[in-house]
């Protein structure tokens, strides 16, 4: 039953700046879609037990959750075409309930789909080449990328055929398929780390080194969940020739060392945290010295053949200012807000990168519905090369955008409630779906996030207060990133209430750093109230150009801890 | 099975299309106002019985009691808010879920 109008087909001229399935990816995705069929009707019809049909259900990316089944697709380093986006919103529309919600891991679940229809859904999926697969489990996860991939002015290089090149190593790996605990890769091109690759279990960043060579710095032990770590250098250098065979090596001996005998101390971070990056580093090199290299020897051809798929787009030359958009930004402060809050810098003159915002004033962030979906795959069809990106911090990026369009791509957004130009600043909250869907939380979080958005709907305070990320987990498993948020709040269960534990002076970029607990839980109610006095201190007390977190470094934390203490004893009861 | 201190119902997913069901007086209902509210823990036993048999018939999944208060009409109210989310459905978006269908709109 699968779907196909002709709406569905991308523009025939759409240049292809993706990786494109080849016949191997197409068959292996087929005959998994009807694996899982066979699977669902054994489990119907009483063949498989829950206890067995679970696991399968979970390596098809299907959770149970609290009002229903969850659907979580790979969108792998959140690179999507026009043609798959219309997809996402044509099974939206048909087996769920009209909106999709993209994830910190740049993924899309869907909330509501029925057992019954999941192997319709993923054959839709598969016939534009996505799936399910390793979107839950011990295994290595969907790898995460800098949403401007490819596009960045500060880039060394596109992390994008790295992490392809790692999909295709990663997937149904025999040896990486049981892990002792899921597994998490984030990769950044660039010199201002968009991907959090300090909080993953293992964060690459490309680097060039003296001779001019671009190869890998590797990052590993970095992680959130109940116990945070940021992650530690435990090579500066891997050559490109060299990163799967170190990567493989890096595996197996987190494969035979790491913990199986409790889930909460599985992950890398903690083998990492407990034997000392010293140790680690040691039998990783040790492994890597004695490992048969010879399965690694086409690995330099391969990469080439990877990247070949991601050659750039048909690029016009054009001037780098454009006098339509400097009119378009005097004529129209709203867009010149817009311009100045979501859209970045290109490295090809006369183009930009555009953030679309999906947290609206009040919204569920991270949240589409089908309508915007297509809205954003025909945008992207018209005005950036049928190409979109899901951020990690939930938003959507149209990648190359001409200047000259910038305007009339603008009204198409607002037109769609996808223009609010917040990108980076407070009310561009992360936020996990929480108590109001997720069967594992403590408390709701996606209220919290709307009742700080509306604390600061103001757009032009929100301006003048500047980048500051608030970050929201529903429990402590940090799926919203509380640990890095510059405001980070917690949602947990206090004498059977919800109850929100702030912290401050987390960082996701390059100078990471894990968010310190502000006090005692606070009320849902009291949230902003508190965050609002905590950024009005950082306003009264920063320097020039100095972003919150700075502000909090500089005066340290039991400066703003102080101004809670100020604020109870005033009588505002906090 | 823990010490029994309020009354209960029983409650589950169901197989095929993962909703919240209640046991009723028969068989499974997707309102909860309609859910057989244990009195004793004989009566909580029975209806953990009856929810271990289905379990194994494949008809639902994830079946527990949970403690409820019994309302002035009678109806059963979680004592747990989140079992009062799954009652209803997302508290942030009230047109989906249960209480798109009419359950109360009352935590
Ligand atoms: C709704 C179903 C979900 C379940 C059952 C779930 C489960 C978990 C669990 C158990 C952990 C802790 C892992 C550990 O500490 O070893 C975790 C971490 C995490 N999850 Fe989720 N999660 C869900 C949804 C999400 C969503 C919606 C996102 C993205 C918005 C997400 C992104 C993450 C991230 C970024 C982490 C922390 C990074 C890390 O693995 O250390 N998860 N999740
Ligand atoms: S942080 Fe907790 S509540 Fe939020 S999605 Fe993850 S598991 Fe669910």
């Amino acid at each position: 039953m699968s779907i196909n109008n002709s709406n569905t087909l991308s523009r025939i001229n759409s240049p292809k700046t993706t990786y494109q399935y080849d016949q191997f990816d197409k068959n292996f995705i087929r005959e998994r879609v009807a694996e899982f069929r066979e699977q669902v009707r054994r489990r119907l019809d009483g063949s498989l037990t829950e206890e067995e049909f679970r696991p399968f259900r979970l390596m098809n990316g299907l959770y149970l959750q609290l009002h229903a089944y969850m659907l979580r697709v790979a969108i792998p380093y959140g690179t999507l075409t026009s043609q798959q986006m219309r997809r996402l919103a044509e099974i939206a529309d048909r087996w769920d309930k009209g909106y999709g919600h993209f994830t910190t891991r740049q993924n899309l679940q869907y909330n509501w789909p029925k057992l019954i229809d999941t192997p319709d859904i993923l054959e839709a999926l598969a016939e534009v080449d996505m799936h399910a697969i390793q979107t839950s489990g011990n295994c290595i996860r969907n790898v995460t990328a800098d949403h401007f991939a490819g596009v960045a002015a500060d880039e060394i290089e596109d992390p994008r055929p790295t992490a392809e090149f790692l999909r295709q190593w990663s997937s149904a790996h025999p040896e990486f398929s049981f892990l002792p605990r899921k597994f998490k890769i984030a990769i950044t091109g660039a010199t201002h780390d968009r991907a959090a690759t300090l909080a993953h279990d293992i964060g690459l960043r490309l680097v060039q080194n003296a001779s001019g060579d671009i190869g890998y710095c590797v990052i590993i032990g970095g992680g959130l969940g109940r116990s945070p770590f940021i992650g530690k250098i435990i090579r500066e250098y891997v050559p490109r020739a060299a990163l799967l065979a170190y990567l493989e090596a890096i595996m197996r001996v987190y494969n035979r060392y790491g913990r199986r005998d409790n889930k909460y101390k599985a992950r890398i971070k903690i083998l990492v945290h407990e034997k000392g990056i010293e140790t680690i580093r040691a039998a990783v090199e040790k492994e890597f010295a004695a490992m048969d290299h010879t399965a690694f020897q086409q690995d330099t051809q391969e990469f080439e053949r990877v990247a070949a798929s991601f050659a750039p787009p048909p690029y016009e030359t054009l001037p780098s200012e454009s006098s339509k958009l400097t009119k378009a930004r005097l004529e129209t402060p709203a867009f010149d807000h817009f311009v100045s809050v979501n859209v970045s810098k290109h490295k090809i003159a006369g183009y930009a990168i555009v953030t679309v915002s999906l947290k609206p004033i009040n919204g569920i962030p991270g949240d589409a519905t089908s309508h915007q979906m297509c809205v954003l795959a025909d945008a992207c069809d018209r005005f950036g090369f049928g190409e979109l990106r899901v951020s990690h911090e939930q938003n959507i990026i149209l990648p190359h955008v001409k200047k000259d369009d910038l305007y009339t791509l603008w009204q198409t957004l607002d037109a769609a409630d996808l223009a609010t130009a917040n990108a980076g600043l407070v009310s561009d909250i992360i936020s996990c779906p929480g108590l109001d869907y997720c069967s594992l939380a403590t408390a709701r979080s996606i209220p919290i996030a709307q009742a700080i958005s509306l604390r600061f709907s103001d757009m032009a305070r929100q301006r003048r207060i500047g980048k500051l990320g608030i970050k929201i987990s529903g429990c402590i498993n940090a799926c919203g990133h509380h640990h890095i948020g510059a405001i980070g709040v917690l949602g947990l269960e206090k004498k059977g209430q919800e109850s929100y534990q702030i912290t401050l002076g987390g960082d996701p970029g390059f100078s990471a750093s894990i968010g310190e607990i502000l006090g005692p839980g606070v009320s849902a109610d009291q949230v902003p109230e508190v965050i609002e006095h905590l950024v009005d201190f950082y306003l009264a007390e920063r320097q020039e150009n100095e972003a919150f977190i700075d502000t909090w470094r500089r005066l340290g934390h039991a400066r703003f801890k102080d101004v809670l203490r100020r604020e109870g004893e005033d009588g505002a009861d906090i | 099975m823990t010490k029994f201190k309020h009354p209960q119902i029983l409650l589950a997913s169901n197989l095929k299309d993962g909703e919240v069901v209640f046991l009723g007086h028969n068989g499974w209902e997707r309102d909860f106002r309609h859910a057989r509210i244990a009195k004793s823990q004989e009566e909580a036993q029975i209806l953990e019985t009856i929810g271990k048999t289905d379990y194994s018939a494949n008809i639902i999944v994830d079946v527990y009691l949970t403690d409820v208060e019994i309302t002035d009409d009678g109806a059963p109210r979680p004592l747990h808010y989140r079992e009062k989310m799954r009652i209803k459905g997302p508290s942030v978006r009230h047109d989906l879920g249960k209480q798109a269908r009419g359950a109360p709109d009352e935590h």
